[in-house]
C-alpha cells in the first residue's frame, strides 16, 4: 500500500492556508446531520469535541475515567509553546517551526511541523479567552519561560499545573456543548474496537464500566484522542489507567501504526525508590532553567553518597560534574529531553551514580537559592518542591534533588495524513495517539501545543473535508459488521474472564516492562532487542495461559480492564523491539549503540531511514508489514544536532 | 529513606454496588515499606487478594500524582488522609506506624452515591460545571491573549481557585456533604477574570441552582472543607460565591435568564 | 417563580435568612444588655422597672419587639430546615467521626442554638409573660423629691385590675407606679438552678456568637482581606466574650451579691 501523507503543495508558510481554502466544507444546515465520535477527553479529545459541536456537529464523546476532567492532559506541569515573540527575542513561527524540526532530529514532517507553528499563537488566545489563569507580569501582561531546545523565552505556563489549566479550559468548553445538547458525554466507558464498514469507519465497540454492558456506537467518523502508550514499559509518568488499547484495536482494523520505537524518556524524574513503584513522578523540564545537573567526580565520592556516608553539600565545587554544562556550553542544562536523558544514564553507568540505588544524579537548586533567595525559588518552583519532599522525604531546598529519566512521552502512534486521518479512511488520530509532530524527540512544551492545536484548530477544518465527501446519509448499529465486531470483543473479554491462572495481570506488565526498559529504553542493541523479542513472545503465550482475572464481567471489574489493556501492551511491546530493530540508526529518543558519534551522540542515518514508519498488521501472530513514508525537507538542511 | 517494614491491620468498606448493602471487612497489609504511597499499599493488598482468587478492592487512582482528582478515599476519619495538602495518592506510608488500624471508607454523601467498595459516583460534579463553569467563547475569533492586561494579584487569586481538582474532598469532608468550596472555586476563578465578567452573574445562578438540585447540603462556614482541600483552596471562595448569588438575585437589573435544561 | 421567591428558596438563600436574622439578633443583644445593666444599679430597681415599662408600652418598640420574635422563629424554623436538608444529604455517616480541622462551635450550632431556644423560651415565660400577660408581677411606687432628688420606695396595690403605670407629680414629688420586675427578677435569680440555666445559656451564646457573627458576614459575602480580622475581633471579643459575661453577671451579681 502507498502512503500518500497529502501534503498540500507550495511554499511552507502556505500550505495550510491552500489546504483550508481547497478543503470542502459542509453546509452549516447540513453540519447536524453528521454525528461524530470522539474518543478520550484529553487536550485533543476535549478540544476536538467542543469545536465540532459549537460547529453543529453531532458529538458523542467518551472516556473511561469517571469525568472528563480527569484526562491525563492534566498532569502537564511545565507550559505550552506558542511563537508569539512577546519577549521581543527573536521568536517567529519559522523559528518555533525549525527548533521543533530539528529537536525532533529530523523525523518529523515539514509541513504538520510549520502548521503547529503556525497556529500555536491562536492557542493561547483560545486559552485566554477561556479564562485560563496564565501567569502574568505585573503589567499585566502574559508573562513566559525558557524551556528546553530553544534560546527563545516562547512558553506560556500557569504555575507548575499547566496541563491542568489548559485541560479545564477545554473542559469547560466542552461542558458548554454537552450543557447544549450538542455533546453527549459518556464517562466510565472504555472504547474496546472500531467498527469499519466498507472500509471506512462507522462506529466503535465500548464496555460500560459500570454495568459491563457491550454496546455500538455508530457515526460518519471516528476520532481518537487516546493520549500515548508509555505505560508499556510499566513504569512511565502515565497515569495508572493509560493504554494503548484503542488505538492498538484501531491499528489491529486496518490503522498503520507510525513510528512505535520513539519514547520519549524525560531526563527529570524522581527515582524509583524499589519494587512497589507504581508509576514514576515527573518534575518539570522548568526546573532545568535555575536547577544545575551534575554528578561527583569520581566513583569513589558516587560510592560514599551512595552508603550515605558523604552529604551532595559536603562535596566540593570542584569535585562536582555539571556534565551538561561541560558538554554542551551553549544550551547548557536546557539541552532537549533526550540528550539530558542520555547523559544521566552514562554518568550512572560510568559509576558515578548517586543515591541509595545509584541509578540517579542531581538536580541542584543551591546557587538559584544563593542567586535568587529561596523566597524565589519557592514562587517558581514551590509545588514541584513540595512534590518532591512528599515523595522522597527530603528536603530540595537543602540538598540537591535526586533525578533520574523515565518515560514520559511516545512520539509513536496510529500513522496520519496531513488530515490526521488514519490509514481507514474516517478513522481519524488526534493529540499524542498520533505520530505526527514530534519526529523522534518531542520538545518540552510542545506536547500541550500540539493536543490543542489537532483539536481546535487543524480538526475543525480537515473533517468537513471527508464528511463532505461521504455526505450525510445515516449510519446505523444495525449493520452486520457492528454485530460482528460486537461479538468479536465479547468473545475476547470472556477469553480474558476464563484465565484463571496463577499470576496477576500486574506481575505480567511490570515484567512487559523490565524488558522494554532493559532492552528497548534509552539506548537499544540489536541483540538485546532480538532478545527481547524473543522474551515479549514467551510473556504473551504465558499470560494467555496462566494470567489471573478475578470476577465477571457485569460489574465494576478493574481486574479484567486491566487484562485487556495489558494483553495489547505486549502485542504493541513486540511491535516497538520490531520498529527498533528495523531503525538501524539513532535519531532523537531512539539511540541505537550502534550508531553513534564518537563523542557519543546519536548518529542519524538519512541516507537510509530518513522516513516515518507505518506498520501493517497482517493477522495474529503474523509479522507486521513495514510500510515506508519518505520524509522531504524542502526547507530545512539537514545536520547532525549538534547543542555544544 | 526510611527502613524498616510494617504491618498493618485495614478495616475497608466493601460494597458490591449502590445497590448492595456493604460492610467492613478487615485486611492484614504485610511487610508494607514506608515508602510506598498509600496506593501502592493497597495494591500489594490487591495483588495478594487476587492471588487467592478473591476480588480485589476497587477504589477510583489515576495519576497517582495528586492532580487528576480521582482517588478519593477517606482514611481515618480525613479525606486523603491525616496530612494537609496533598491527595490520598501523595499519602506514603511513612506517615503510619507499625501495628496502626487504619480505617478506609468511601466518600459519603447522597450526591455521591457508591458505585463499588470505595469508589463513589461524582457526575454531579460534571453536571455543575456543565450549568454555567465556562466562559462562552467558541473556538477561533478571540482576542489576541495581551489584549486584555490583567493584574497579577488577580491572575495569581483566580489561579488559586482555579486549581481545584474536583476530588470531592470538601464534600466528604464538610459535616453538611456541602458542595459549596467546589461551586465556589469556579464562581471565583471566572468571576475574578475579566473574560468570565459577561457571565458572571448568570453563572453564579445557573451552577447554584444545580448545586441545590443534586442535593448537596449547606455551607455552614465550619471550614473542615479548606482544612481538607488537597489543593487548599480558601474558604474566601465560598463567601465570593455568596457575593456574586445575593448580587445577581437581590440587586442587578438585568434579566439574568435562567435556563432549564435536563441536567441531572 | 418570582426571583425573590427563588432566591429565598435556594441553599443561599435560606443562609441569607439565617444571617440577616442572627445579626438583626446580635444589634438585639446590644440593646438588651444596655437597658439591662441599669440591674446593677443600686435604685431598689426603680431605673430598671421604668426601663422595662417603657419597652413594654412605647408603640414603635413594641413593633420591633414582635419583629424580634418573628426573628427568633424564622432563624430558629430555617435551623431546622437546613439541618434537615443537610442531614439527608448524608444519610450514612462515616464509622471514623471527622478529624477534620473545624471549630467546635462551628460543628455544634445546632446544639448550641437548641440550648439558647429553650433558655428563650423559660427567660420569656419568666419575665416577659408573666410581666405582660399576668398579674404575679407586683407593683412598687417611687417618690422622688424634686428638690432634693431623694427617692424612697413602697409596696403599690392597684385600685383596678387594668392598672398598668402611671407618673404624676404632687408638691414637688414625682410619682411613679409600676410593675416591680426588679423584684421578680432579684426572687429568681436567688434560686441557684435558675443561675445555673443562666450561666450555662451564657456560655452557649459565647460560643454560637463566636462562630455565628462572622460566619454570617460570609454568608452575606461580606469578606475582605482588610476588614474581616475586624470582624473577627468583634465577633469574638465583643460577641464572645464581653456580651454573654455582662449576662451573666446578672444571676451570679444577684445570686452573691443582692441576696434577698
Amino acid at each position: 500500500m502507498s502512503l500518500d501523507a497529502k501534503i498540500p503543495q507550495g511554499p511552507l508558510a502556505e500550505k495550510w492556508s491552500k489546504h483550508k481554502f481547497n478543503l470542502k466544507l459542509v453546509n452549516p444546515a447540513n453540519k447536524r446531520k453528521y454525528d461524530i465520535i470522539i474518543v478520550g477527553t484529553g487536550l485533543a479529545g476535549a478540544s476536538a469535541a467542543a469545536s465540532l459541536a459549537e460547529l453543529g456537529y453531532n458529538v458523542k464523546s467518551f472516556c473511561f475515567q469517571d469525568s472528563p476532567r480527569r484526562a491525563h492532559s492534566i498532569a502537564a506541569q511545565g507550559g505550552i509553546n506558542a511563537a508569539k515573540n512577546y519577549q521581543n527575542d527573536g521568536d517567529s513561527v519559522y523559528r518555533l517551526f525549525y527548533d521543533t524540526i530539528k529537536g525532533g532530529d529530523y523525523r518529523a514532517r515539514e509541513g504538520n511541523v510549520y502548521r503547529l507553528a503556525e497556529v500555536s499563537v491562536n492557542i493561547i488566545d483560545q486559552c485566554v479567552a477561556q479564562g485560563v489563569p496564565f501567569a502574568r507580569e505585573y503589567g499585566g501582561l502574559l508573562d513566559n519561560r525558557s524551556f528546553g531546545g530553544s534560546q527563545v523565552s516562547r512558553t506560556f505556563y500557569a504555575r507548575g499545573q499547566t496541563g491542568q489549566q489548559l485541560l479545564l479550559g477545554a473542559y469547560s468548553a466542552l461542558n458548554r456543548q454537552i450543557h447544549a445538547g450538542k455533546v453527549k458525554m459518556y464517562t466510565r466507558t472504555e472504547m474496546l474496537d472500531v467498527v469499519v464498514v466498507d472500509g471506512h469507519a462507522k462506529g466503535i465497540v465500548t464496555r460500560n464500566m459500570l454495568t459491563g454492558a457491550i454496546e455500538t456506537h455508530a457515526g460518519h467518523a471516528v476520532l481518537l484522542c487516546t493520549g500515548g502508550y508509555s505505560n508499556v514499559f510499566y513504569l512511565s509518568t502515565n497515569a495508572i489507567g493509560s493504554n494503548v488499547t484503542a488505538a492498538w484495536r484501531a491499528h489491529k482494523r486496518g490503522a498503520f501504526f507510525g513510528n512505535p520505537c520513539y519514547t520519549q524518556i524525560h531526563p527529570t524524574c524522581i527515582p524509583v525508590s524499589g519494587d512497589h513503584q507504581s508509576k514514576l513522578t515527573l518534575m518539570s523540564e522548568s526546573l532545568r532553567n535555575d536547577g544545575r545537573v551534575w554528578a561527583p567526580k569520581t566513583v569513589e565520592l558516587a560510592e560514599q553518597l551512595r552508603k550515605g556516608t558523604l552529604k551532595a553539600d559536603q562535596i566540593k565545587e570542584e569535585d562536582r560534574d555539571y556534565f551538561l554544562e561541560r558538554k554542551y556550553p551553549s544550551f547548557g542544562n536546557l539541552v532537549p529531553r533526550d540528550v539530558a536523558s542520555r547523559n544521566a544514564k552514562e554518568m550512572v553507568e560510568d559509576g558515578r551514580g548517586v543515591g541509595a540505588s545509584g541509578f540517579a544524579v542531581f538536580l541542584d537548586f543551591a546557587d538559584a537559592i544563593k542567586r535568587l533567595g529561596e523566597e524565589t525559588v519557592a514562587a517558581k518552583y514551590g509545588n514541584l518542591f513540595d512534590m518532591y519532599i512528599q515523595i522522597t522525604d527530603e528536603n530540595p531546598y537543602k540538598q540537591p534533588m535526586r533525578i533520574y529519566p523515565a518515560v514520559h512521552y511516545t512520539m509513536g502512534g496510529l500513522w496520519v495524513d496531513y488530515n490526521l486521518m488514519t490509514t481507514i479512511p474516517g478513522l481519524y488520530a488526534l493529540g499524542e495517539c498520533n505520530f505526527s509532530d514530534h519526529g523522534a524527540n518531542r520538545l518540552g512544551a510542545s506536547a500541550l501545543m500540539q493536543g490543542l492545536s489537532d483539536g481546535y484548530f487543524v480538526i475543525p477544518y480537515t473533517l468537513g473535508d471527508y464528511l463532505a465527501t461521504i455526505g450525510p446519509k445515516k449510519v446505523d448499529t444495525s449493520h452486520p459488521a457492528f454485530e460482528q465486531t460486537k461479538k468479536e470483543v465479547i468473545e475476547h473479554v470472556n477469553k480474558l474472564l476464563a484465565l484463571k491462572g496463577t499470576k496477576t495481570v500486574n506481575e505480567y506488565h511490570r515484567e512487559l516492562g523490565h524488558i522494554m526498559w532493559e532492552y528497548c529504553g534509552m539506548a537499544r542493541t540489536e541483540e538485546g532487542l532480538k532478545k527481547a523479542k524473543g522474551l515479549i513472545q514467551a510473556l504473551k503465550a504465558d499470560f494467555w495461559k496462566n494470567a489471573i482475572v478475578t470476577g465477571d464481567n457485569e460489574e465494576v471489574n478493574a481486574s479484567l480492564e486491566r487484562a485487556g489493556r495489558v494483553a495489547d501492551f505486549i502485542e504493541l511491546g513486540e511491535l516497538m523491539v520490531d520498529d527498533a530493530l528495523m531503525r538501524e540508526e539513532s535519531c532523537g529518543g531512539h539511540f541505537r549503540v550502534e550508531s553513534q558519534t564518537p563523542d557519543g551522540e546519536a548518529k542519524r542515518d538519512d541516507e537510509n531511514f530518513a522516513f516515518v514508519a507505518a506498520w501493517e498488521f497482517k493477522g495474529e501472530n503474523q509479522p507486521e508489514v513495514l510500510n515506508k513514508e519518505p520524509l522531504v525537507f524542502e526547507s530545512v538542511h539537514l545536520t547532525q544536532r549538534n547543542y555544544a | 529513606m526510611s527502613n524498616g517494614n510494617m504491618n498493618l491491620t485495614l478495616k475497608v468498606w466493601r460494597q458490591k454496588n449502590a445497590q448492595a448493602a456493604g460492610k467492613f471487612v478487615t485486611y492484614k497489609a504485610e511487610n508494607i515499606s514506608p515508602d510506598m504511597s498509600f496506593l501502592e499499599m493497597l495494591d500489594v493488598v490487591n495483588e495478594s487478594l487476587t492471588h487467592k482468587g478473591d476480588e480485589p478492592i476497587n477504589f477510583d487512582h489515576d495519576c497517582r500524582e495528586g492532580i487528576c482528582g480521582m482517588c478519593s478515599l477517606y482514611i481515618n476519619g480525613h479525606p486523603h488522609g491525616p496530612k494537609r495538602g496533598i491527595t490520598t495518592c501523595q499519602l506514603h506510608m511513612r506517615t503510619f506506624h507499625d501495628g496502626e488500624t487504619i480505617t478506609i471508607e468511601p466518600w459519603r454523601a447522597s450526591a455521591f452515591p457508591i458505585v463499588k467498595d470505595l469508589a463513589v459516583d461524582r457526575s454531579a460534579f460534571d453536571r455543575i460545571q456543565q450549568a454555567g463553569g465556562y466562559v462562552s467563547v467558541n473556538t477561533g475569533g478571540v482576542p489576541d491573549g495581551n489584549a486584555i492586561p490583567i493584574p497579577k494579584v488577580v491572575a495569581d487569586e483566580a489561579f488559586n481557585s482555579a486549581t481545584c481538582i474536583g476530588c470531592g474532598a470538601c464534600v466528604a469532608a464538610c459535616k453538611n456533604a456541602s458542595a459549596m468550596l467546589f461551586v465556589s472555586a469556579k464562581v471565583t476563578q471566572l468571576g475574578l477574570l475579566p473574560q468570565g465578567q459577561p457571565e458572571r452573574y448568570r453563572r453564579v445562578q445557573s451552577m447554584v441552582a444545580q448545586m441545590d438540585e443534586e442535593g448537596f447540603g449547606n455551607c455552614t462556614n465550619t471550614g473542615a472543607c479548606e482544612a481538607e482541600c488537597p489543593k487548599e483552596i480558601k474558604l474566601t471562595n465560598i463567601a465570593r460565591m455568596n457575593n456574586d448569588f445575593l448580587s445577581a438575585k437581590l440587586f442587578r437589573q438585568e434579566v439574568l435568564h435562567e435556563e432549564q435544561h435536563g441536567g441531572a | 417563580m418570582s426571583e425573590f421567591k427563588q432566591t429565598f428558596n435556594s441553599s443561599l438563600g435560606k443562609k441569607l435568612i439565617m444571617a440577616l436574622t442572627g445579626l438583626f439578633l446580635c444589634t438585639f443583644l446590644i440593646v438588651h444588655l444596655g437597658g439591662n445593666l441599669l440591674l446593677f444599679k443600686d435604685d431598689n430597681g426603680f431605673g430598671f422597672n421604668v426601663y422595662a415599662n417603657f419597652l413594654t408600652h412605647f408603640p414603635p418598640i413594641e413593633v420591633i419587639a414582635w419583629i424580634l420574635y418573628l426573628a427568633i422563629a424564622v432563624h430558629a424554623i430555617y435551623a431546622l430546615i437546613l439541618t434537615v436538608k443537610n442531614r439527608k444529604a448524608r444519610p450514612v455517616g462515616y464509622a471514623v467521626a471527622a478529624k477534620s480541622d473545624a471549630s467546635w462551635s462551628s460543628k455544634n450550632m445546632g446544639l448550641l442554638g437548641s440550648i439558647l431556644l429553650v433558655f428563650i423560651v423559660i427567660h420569656m415565660g419568666d419575665f416577659w409573660f408573666k410581666y405582660k400577660y399576668t398579674h404575679e408581677v407586683a407593683f412598687k411606687e417611687y417618690r422622688t423629691d424634686l428638690a432634693t432628688d431623694q427617692t424612697t420606695v413602697s409596696d403599690y396595690t392597684p385600685v383596678s385590675a387594668d392598672f398598668n403605670h402611671s407618673v404624676s407629680t404632687e408638691n414637688n414629688v414625682e410619682i411613679v407606679r409600676v410593675k416591680d420586675l426588679h423584684a421578680r427578677v432579684a426572687h429568681t435569680f436567688g434560686n441557684i438552678w435558675y443561675v445555673l440555666i443562666y450561666v450555662i445559656a451564657m456560655g452557649a451564646l459565647s460560643f454560637h456568637l463566636l462562630h455565628g457573627f462572622q460566619s454570617a458576614f460570609r454568608t452575606l459575602g461580606w469578606v475582605h482581606r482588610k476588614y474581616t480580622p475586624i470582624v473577627y475581633g468583634i465577633g469574638a471579643w465583643f460577641f464572645a466574650v464581653i456580651i454573654p459575661i455582662g449576662f451573666a453577671l446578672m444571676p451570679l451579681w444577684y445570686f452573691f451579691m443582692h441576696k434577698g
